[in-house]
C-alpha cells in the first residue's frame, strides 16, 4: 500500500475540485477565488475567444443551484457601468451550477493605494458607489452587504459594486420561508446572520424581517463612507460635515438616517461643491467660514485690489 | 451666453465701484460723475470681452490672463486721454479684469460640453 503525503493529498483534492467544462463552451484557465457558496473560476470561451469568470457551486444540489441562479438573476437584472454583467448561465455535467460574468480586474476598495488618495477623489469613489446602490434600490433591489471587499475599482475609474449572493428583491420577504427572497452565498449558514458585522445595519443584524428595506444598505454606505475617509492610512482628518454624514447614515434608528441612498449621496454632494449638509446645522460662524472657504479665490483677489487702491492712495498723498 | 452676462454684470459693477475710488482723490472729486460713467463703460467693455472669451475657450487659466491684459490695456487707453495717472489707472484696471475673469469662468456655467468631445467645443 502506498502512502500520500499532505500535499499530494491536496494536490488530488484541489483536482478533484476542478470543474469539468466539457460541453459548456468555455475552458479552464484558473482559480480565481472561492467563496462559501461556491469558486471562481477564470475561464476562456471558446466562441469568442475572451476571458470570463465563471462563478460554480462548489456541490451540487437544487438549492445551492438556485441560489446560483437567483444571483445570476438579480446580477442580469441590473444592467448598470457599476455592476459587473452576467454572460449565462447553465449547469455543468456533474450538476453543480455555475454562471458566466465578465472578468474584472482592478483594485479592492479595502487596498491601502485607496485610502491614500485625496479626500475628495475618495468622495467621488463613494457617489459612484452610492450610484449603483441607489440604481439597484431603484430595480427593487437591495445589496445587503455592502463594505470594502465588495467593491472593486478599475483600471479606468470604474467602481464595481461586487458579490450580490445577500441581495433581496424588496417586497420578497416571507415568500420564501424565514429568509424570504434572499439570496444567500454559502458563507452563511441556514438561520445566520446574513451580512458582515460592522457594515451591517443593527436591524439587520438582528435579524428583524422588516429590516429590508433601503435605510439598511444606506447604513453600510455610511461605513463604507466612514471606512473611506477615516480608516488609518487616509491622509488627514476628516472634515467635521463628512463625519457628520456618516453619523445620520449609520444612525441606530432607521428613522434618523438619510431616507434612501440619493439623499445620502446629495449630502455628500453638497460637501463637494462647499455647500452646507443636511446632517450638520451650521451657526452663522460657521456658515461664514464655509463661504469665506468657498470664494477663497474672489475674496483673494478683492483683497488685493483694496490693498493696491489703499496703497496707491497713502503714496499719493505724500 | 451665461458667461457674457456674468462678465457685464460683474464688469459694469466693478467699473461703478472702481470708478467711486476717485472720491478719496479731492481733486478728481469735482469730475466723479464722468469718471463714474467712464469707467461704467471700460467695465462693460472689459466684461463683454472676457466673457466671450471665457464662452469660447471656457478654461480659467487663459480667462484670467486675458482679463488682466484686457483690463490693463483699456486702463492704458484711458491713462492716455488723461496724460498721466498711469500707475493709477493701470494697476487696479489690471485687477479688476483679473477679478471679471475670475467672476467669469467660477460663477457662470459654461457651454454644455459636446458628447465625446471631452469638453471640446466647437
Amino acid at each position: 500500500m502506498t502512502v500520500l503525503d499532505d500535499r499530494a493529498v491536496e494536490r488530488l483534492q484541489q483536482a478533484l475540485r476542478e470543474p469539468d467544462l466539457e460541453g459548456t463552451g468555455y475552458r479552464l484557465v484558473g482559480l480565481l477565488g472561492r467563496g462559501g457558496m461556491g469558486s471562481v473560476y477564470e475561464v476562456e470561451e471558446l466562441a469568442l475567444r475572451r476571458r470570463l469568470a465563471l462563478k460554480i457551486s462548489d456541490v451540487p444540489g437544487d438549492d445551492v443551484e438556485r441560489r446560483l441562479r437567483r444571483e445570476a438573476e438579480v446580477l442580469a437584472t441590473l444592467e448598470h457601468p457599476g455592476v459587473v454583467p452576467v454572460h449565462s448561465v447553465g449547469t455543468l455535467a456533474d450538476g453543480r451550477a455555475y454562471y458566466a460574468m465578465k472578468r474584472v480586474e482592478g483594485t479592492r476598495l479595502d487596498a491601502a493605494s485607496v485610502r491614500a488618495r485625496a479626500l475628495t477623489e475618495r468622495l467621488r469613489i463613494f457617489l459612484k458607489l452610492a450610484e449603483t446602490v441607489a440604481f439597484a434600490h431603484a430595480r427593487g433591489i437591495l445589496h445587503r452587504d455592502l463594505k470594502p471587499q465588495n467593491v472593486m475599482l478599475g483600471p479606468f475609474g470604474e467602481v464595481l459594486v461586487l458579490d450580490w449572493g445577500l441581495a433581496k428583491r424588496l417586497g420578497a420577504a416571507g415568500a420564501e420561508g424565514v429568509d424570504g427572497g434572499v439570496v444567500r452565498s454559502g458563507d452563511t449558514g441556514a438561520g445566520a446572520t446574513l451580512g458582515t458585522p460592522g457594515y451591517m445595519a443593527p436591524e439587520q443584524a438582528q435579524g428583524v424581517p422588516a429590516a429590508d428595506d433601503p435605510r439598511a444598505d444606506v447604513y453600510s454606505l455610511g461605513a463604507l463612507l466612514r471606512f473611506l475617509v477615516e480608516s488609518p492610512g487616509t491622509t488627514g482628518t476628516s472634515p467635521a460635515p463628512v463625519r457628520a454624514i456618516v453619523a445620520r447614515a449609520m444612525a441606530e434608528s432607521r428613522g434618523e438616517r438619510y431616507p434612501d441612498v440619493p439623499a445620502l449621496a446629495a449630502d455628500v454632494e453638497r460637501y463637494l461643491a462647499g455647500e452646507a449638509v443636511t446632517a450638520l446645522p451650521e451657526g452663522p460662524w460657521a456658515r461664514m467660514v464655509r463661504l469665506a472657504r468657498r470664494h477663497r479665490i474672489a475674496l483673494f483677489l478683492v483683497l488685493a485690489y483694496l490693498v493696491a487702491r489703499a496703497i496707491l492712495f497713502l503714496v499719493g498723498q505724500r | 451666453m451665461v458667461q457674457v452676462v456674468v462678465g457685464l454684470v460683474v464688469g459694469a459693477v466693478l467699473g461703478v465701484l472702481d470708478g467711486l475710488t476717485a472720491w478719496f482723490t479731492p481733486a478728481a472729486r469735482p469730475m466723479l460723475m464722468g469718471i463714474v460713467m467712464g469707467s461704467t463703460i471700460k467695465g462693460l467693455i472689459a466684461g463683454l470681452l472676457i466673457g466671450l472669451f471665457a464662452r469660447k475657450v471656457n478654461r480659467m487659466g487663459p480667462t484670467l490672463i486675458f482679463g488682466a491684459v484686457v483690463g490693463a490695456l483699456l486702463a492704458l487707453g484711458v491713462a492716455l486721454m488723461q496724460h498721466g495717472y498711469y500707475l493709477e489707472i493701470i494697476l487696479p484696471g489690471t485687477l479688476v479684469g483679473l477679478i471679471t475673469g475670475y467672476a467669469t469662468m467660477r460663477y457662470a456655467r459654461g457651454p454644455e460640453p459636446l458628447p465625446g468631445t471631452g469638453g471640446a467645443r466647437s
